[in-house]
């Protein structure tokens, strides 16, 4: 028996198919992962989310802890509501984790992190939010849905009242705002437009069923999975990890190096990261018939077994593109024809740069 | 949920299922139970005509968007044709797996009555069994 989020009793109603998801009771499916992820594709899809740990850090230096255990720079939040994604690193420049950070006020930030990393998370912010004076509260308390897809927005809006609804549809991308006991997030991890909704956890049963009303579809983690790697979205424990920097798990652009006086946990590991060529994280087409999965390994066109060069940290079957994609790790110097060995077998596959879908449309040549 | 069981079929425990075709070859697929365990199916990869097989041995490969799963040929035989409709719609394994989702036919020296093979009823239970 693992944990159960608010919504477990709705997910086995709904004819849910549920697996462990790190130490979490969470549906897989609700009779086919591919028609969800096309209702996220075209209309909207609901997932839960609320194994994800919301962390609430305030205190007089909250800003100044921030600045020193994220790799992001929480300076660049000007506006209350708006939000940041950001690794938090070791000092050897491995990734604890990736999380989204809200400034709700100068002396409050809201963080989402992972589930799986929840424990290592909270030790590591403990560790250091003592010498700032920061309180750190997990939320428990709080259940989050997600809503996403081109009308996810629309759907959400009608559980509002009136005045809000017009609240609600003005917010900005990556800006998020309370309304009555919910906070409401125009964020997500499908490359859909849509919300994630953090409320009491008493709430969520009925918030849920309204969305269903709406027509919005539940989806399980399975589709999450499919819509965030065409999205090009990495995934904790798969593309970045304890074992490799951010440089060379395609998170670079989250890592501010600017201001050069800002001093944070991992920027001297990651400036001597700079100066090396090193791999990177590049999204992988396949053009054979086949599935590309986790750990293949990655060789140059007219390589042999011998000139290993890199390996699949993600695959899955993208039902956009009828076609395989992954996520491989590979040296910076690859070409982009390359060949994946499939159960022993190689198959030609073409580096390209993810996204590979991005609101319903594909952006990469599948011809 | 309960599974489709055809009773005029013989089973395995790796869950393919057997047909005694008319001409003395046997035809080969996976079970409603393995279909729906595996989830939407994305590729199909069969044998190849007049390819040889042992009993037992790893012959095709169905996957799913989730993961890859090797059928295994119920009997020894030689492959005489195999399901070309799968390549471009894998889905029917999902949507009619005894019928449209065959996998193979083999020509066996062996018959569908084989002692290695489960009847439906065994199969029923054998199921029954995995699942506690």
């Amino acid at each position: 028996m693992g944990l159960k989020t608010p919504l477990y009793d709705t997910h086995v109603q709904q004819g849910a198919k549920i697996v462990d998801f790190g130490g979490w009771d969470m549906p897989l499916h609700y009779g086919s992962q591919i028609e969800e992820h096309h209702a996220v594709r075209r209309d909207a899809g609901m997932f839960d989310v609320s194994h994800m740990c919301i962390v609430d850090l305030s205190g007089g230096r909250v800003r100044e802890f921030l600045r020193l255990l994220l790799a992001n720079d929480v300076d660049r939040l000007k506006s209350f509501g708006k939000a940041l994604y950001s690794c938090m690193l070791l000092p050897g420049g491995g990734v604890i984790d990736d999380l989204i950070v809200y400034y709700m006020s100068d002396t409050w930030y809201r963080m989402v992190v992972n589930a799986g990393t929840r424990d290592k998370d909270l030790a590591w912010i403990h560790k250091h939010a003592g010498d700032f004076d920061v309180t750190v509260a997990p939320r428990k308390d709080l259940a989050m849905i997600a809503v996403q897809g081109p009308n996810a927005r629309r759907k959400t809006a009608a559980l509002l009242p009136p005045p809000q609804q017009v609240a609600v549809l003005e917010l900005k991308p990556f800006f998020g705002a309370p309304f009555g006991s919910w906070f409401v997030a125009r964020t997500g991890y499908t490359g859909e437009d849509g919300f994630e909704i953090m409320l009491p956890a008493a709430e969520a049963a009925d918030a849920w069923g309204r969305l269903l009303q709406q027509g919005v579809k539940p989806a399980g983690l399975g589709a999450r999975d499919t819509l965030r790697l065409e999205a090009g979205m990495n995934l904790y424990g798969n593309d970045m990890d304890e074992n490799f920097h951010p440089l060379e798990s395609g998170l670079g652009w989250t890592v501010a190096f600017e201001p050069k006086d800002r001093d944070f946990i991992g920027r001297e590991a990651l400036e001597r990261a700079q100066r090396e060529s090193g791999r990177e994280l590049v999204g992988l087409l396949l053009e054979d018939r086949g599935v590309l999965r986790s750990h293949q390994k990655v060789l140059s066109a007219g390589a042999t077994t011998a000139g290993l060069s890199g390996e699949v940290t993600s695959g899955t079957f993208s039902p956009t593109l009828n076609r395989s994609i992954a996520l491989a790790r590979v040296p910076k110097t690859s070409q982009p024809a390359v060949q994946v060995d499939i159960r022993g077998k190689l198959h030609a596959a073409r580096i390209v740069k993810p996204p590979f879908v991005r609101h319903g449309k594909a952006l990469i040549d599948i011809s | 949920m309960s599974d489709n069981i055809p009773s005029d079929l013989k089973y395995t425990k790796s869950h393919e299922w057997v047909r005694q075709a008319q001409n003395g070859t046997i035809e080969i697929g996976i079970t409603d139970h393995a279909q729906s365990a595996l989830g939407d199916l994305v590729f199909v990869e069969v044998p190849d005509v007049g390819r040889a097989l042992k009993a037992g041995e790893a012959c095709a490969v169905v996957e799913s968007v989730k993961a890859a799963s090797d059928v295994y040929s119920p009997l020894a035989g030689k492959v005489v044709a195999h399901n070309e409709a799968l390549a471009g719609k894998p889905e029917l394994l999902n949507e009619d797996p005894y019928g449209a989702g065959w996998l193979f036919r083999l020509e066996t020296a062996a018959s569908a009555d084989a002692a290695s093979l489960m009847t439906a009823g065994a199969y029923e239970t054998f199921l029954a069994e995995e699942s506690k």
